[in-house]
């Protein structure tokens, strides 16, 4: 078990180096430059070059790609081309926010996701089955800025309940949290009651109530402790999915987080931003499913991870 | 097959007994397809969408880049506001385009945009991960390393990198930026139709029926596309009804975002993204694209659901 967690460990390292390379060699690859975005004043000759050699972009690709390396192995990420700023200070402005969205949807989609779940597989083929059932389809199939645009009619345009621009206060953070988690709290939901089902239709199920233990100990000791096994498997992806739903969401409803940002360097070209973020946010989701895969060996006795 | 069925009708006359008409499993899964009342009407949906797709020409009454400076942000006729035109039935969008021909015209971008990449991840994915799960090897070795990178890479993350770089090179203009969509959503998409064929291949040739054929002598070839290829095409058909929607999204929300098709072609995203900005003076701009997304998103879901349902009733999420 320490072997493994070890040797996973250590596999990070070269996974973030191969995300960090295709992301640097497509990026190289992109015509145009960062410094050619005022066409109405294209800057001289003199005055690219210039700000080539400062950010070394006279240098060979290679090259470039070493010393960036070099110095992200020291924290160093670089200067926005775009923002005229240093990126750690862009990604540490925006990532509270981000996070504070991130951590928010998550813990709604699993207090949404795992009762719905539970509740409309006891009961199923019940209304409130029926009600899940459409919950996680409508969730899981209509892409969170569709849903963003309804519910903005909605709540934000017609009914003029909640503010659907910028961020700070409570009632700021209501939409783009709620949207946020949606996809990943109606997904959640299918896996939850598909995973009871199987659950309580095991023999040790029917062992137990024929002993004539008490529902309440039998869903909770018996079922729930099996059934929540695989949902905490995609509890990883679904972070994964909160994460990049939450560009989309941030540029939709103006939220000052690094996902707004990221999508603004992307279309600006602006390299050293979105090499850093790209790099956390592959970050995150190695460590969210290495967390997964070692709390499952965990969870589940039966399950040997490692060989 | 023909043979075969003849030989239990003949045997069961001299028994004297009934027997069932032997039925293919695909048609038994056509079948319960189509007792599937969500998944026909899913269907139905598609069938129009693409109908409407072929013959936006004849149907819209439009040219759908067509501007007309007098008739801007007009709003379906249904309204009643005086911003109407019986001209317009939907309305007009910020340039004065009419909004049902640009609606009718963007079906056409979702439909190819949604079959042609999965056409290409499906073909590519499948060729790749039968060989890396039948041999084994460095292909396999490889296609795992690929996967655990490319699973680190949220795959609208890598989406939008791709696009983005090559946007504005003389590929990413090809038909108004929607050949470089393809081709991103194809290196994005394969990786996992590879690692889900591989999985299946891992198990089949563990069966009975491949050390059979195995020990009749059959060519690596064969035992491949005759008997392991149709018993894993169950999984491979239900992920492929559900990649189709995948790519539509893909498209809607990269064009959203600004980096998908380019003006003026008309897409249902990035209608929606032209007329965000004025959102609370005319929200019909938005909403209209917005329906038709998720009315097709739907329908393809449902299909898909039908399609896992008949394929495999044992299969359940």
């Amino acid at each position: 078990m320490l072997q493994y967690t070890i040797r996973r460990i250590l596999l990070i390292i070269p996974t973030l180096f191969f995300v960090a390379l295709i992301t640097f060699t497509l990026a190289k690859m992109a015509p145009g430059s960062p410094f050619d975005k005022n066409p109405d004043k294209p800057p001289s000759q003199a005055t690219i070059d210039r700000w080539n050699r400062y950010y070394g972009l006279d240098k060979p690709v290679a090259e470039q790609f070493a010393m960036w390396l070099g110095n992200v192995a020291r924290f160093d990420f670089g200067v926005s081309i775009t923002r005229q700023r240093p990126v750690a200070d862009i990604i540490g402005q925006g990532f509270p926010t981000t996070a504070q969205l991130g951590l928010q949807a998550l813990f709604l989609s699993l207090a949404v996701a795992l009762p719905l779940g539970i509740v409309s597989a006891l009961r199923q083929n019940t209304i409130v089955d029926y009600a899940s059932l459409f919950f996680a389809t409508i969730g899981t199939t209509i892409p969170s800025f569709v849903i963003a645009i309804f519910f903005i009619y909605i709540f934000g345009v017609g009914l003029r309940l909640l503010p659907f621009v910028g961020w700070g206060t409570p009632q700021h953070m209501i939409m783009p949290t709620v949207i946020l988690s949606l996809g990943s709290a109606a997904f959640l939901t299918r896996i939850t009651r598909a995973s009871m089902l199987e659950a309580v239709r095991q023999d040790y199920v029917r062992t137990a109530r024929s002993k004539g233990l008490r529902e309440q100990v039998v869903i909770v000791g018996h079922v729930l402790k099996n059934a929540l096994i695989p949902v905490a498997t995609v509890v990883g992806p679904a972070a994964a999915a909160l994460i990049t739903g939450s560009f989309i969401i941030e540029t939709i409803f103006s939220v000052p987080g690094i996902g707004r940002e990221y999508i603004r360097s992307i279309v600006a070209l602006d390299y050293p931003v979105i090499m850093a973020t790209t790099l956390l946010y592959a970050f995150f989701i190695v460590v969210a499913n290495l967390t997964v895969d070692l709390v499952y060996g965990m969870l589940d006795p039966r399950i040997k991870v490692g060989k | 097959m023909a043979t075969a069925t003849t030989h239990a009708q003949e045997r069961a006359a001299e028994l004297n007994v009934l027997v069932r008409r032997q039925r293919s499993l695909w048609r038994d899964a056509g079948y319960r397809l189509m007792r599937n009342r969500a998944a026909v009407l899913g269907l139905a949906v598609i069938v129009a969408a693409a109908l409407m797709a072929v013959f936006a020409p004849v149907i819209a009454p439009y040219d759908p880049t067509l501007q007309n400076g007098k008739v801007g942000n007009f709003e379906p006729v249904w309204t009643g506001s005086k911003y109407t035109s019986p001209d317009y039935v939907l309305g007009t969008d910020v340039l004065g385009r009419d909004m049902l021909s640009r609606l009718i015209y963007a079906s056409r971008i979702s439909m190819v945009v949604g079959f042609t990449p999965t056409l290409v991840i499906f073909t590519l994915g499948i060729a790749v991960g039968l060989s890396s799960g039948y041999f084994g090897g460095l292909v396999d070795q490889v296609l795992m390393r690929i996967t655990d990178v490319v699973y680190a890479f949220p795959d609208f993350l890598f989406l939008l990198i791709i696009v983005a770089s090559f946007r504005n090179s003389a590929f990413g203009l090809l038909l108004d930026g929607l050949v470089l969509i393809f081709v991103a959503l194809a290196i994005v998409g394969w990786v996992g139709v590879a690692r889900l064929t591989r999985g299946q291949i891992l198990q089949l040739k563990e069966r009975e029926f491949t050390e059979a054929a195995r020990a009749i002598g059959a060519k690596p070839a064969r035992i491949m596309w005759r008997h392991l290829l149709p018993n894993a095409l169950a999984p491979l058909i239900v992920s492929a009804a559900f990649s189709v929607p995948g790519a539509i999204i893909g498209e809607a929300t990269l064009s959203f975002l600004g980096v998908g098709i380019r003006p003026p072609t008309a897409s249902w995203g990035a209608m929606i993204q032209q007329a965000f900005p004025s959102f609370s003076t005319n929200p019909w701009g938005v909403l209209l694209p917005a329906v038709s997304i998720s009315i097709v998103m739907l329908a393809f879901t449902f299909v898909g659901d039908g399609l896992r349902d008949a394929l495999d009733p044992r299969m359940k999420t």
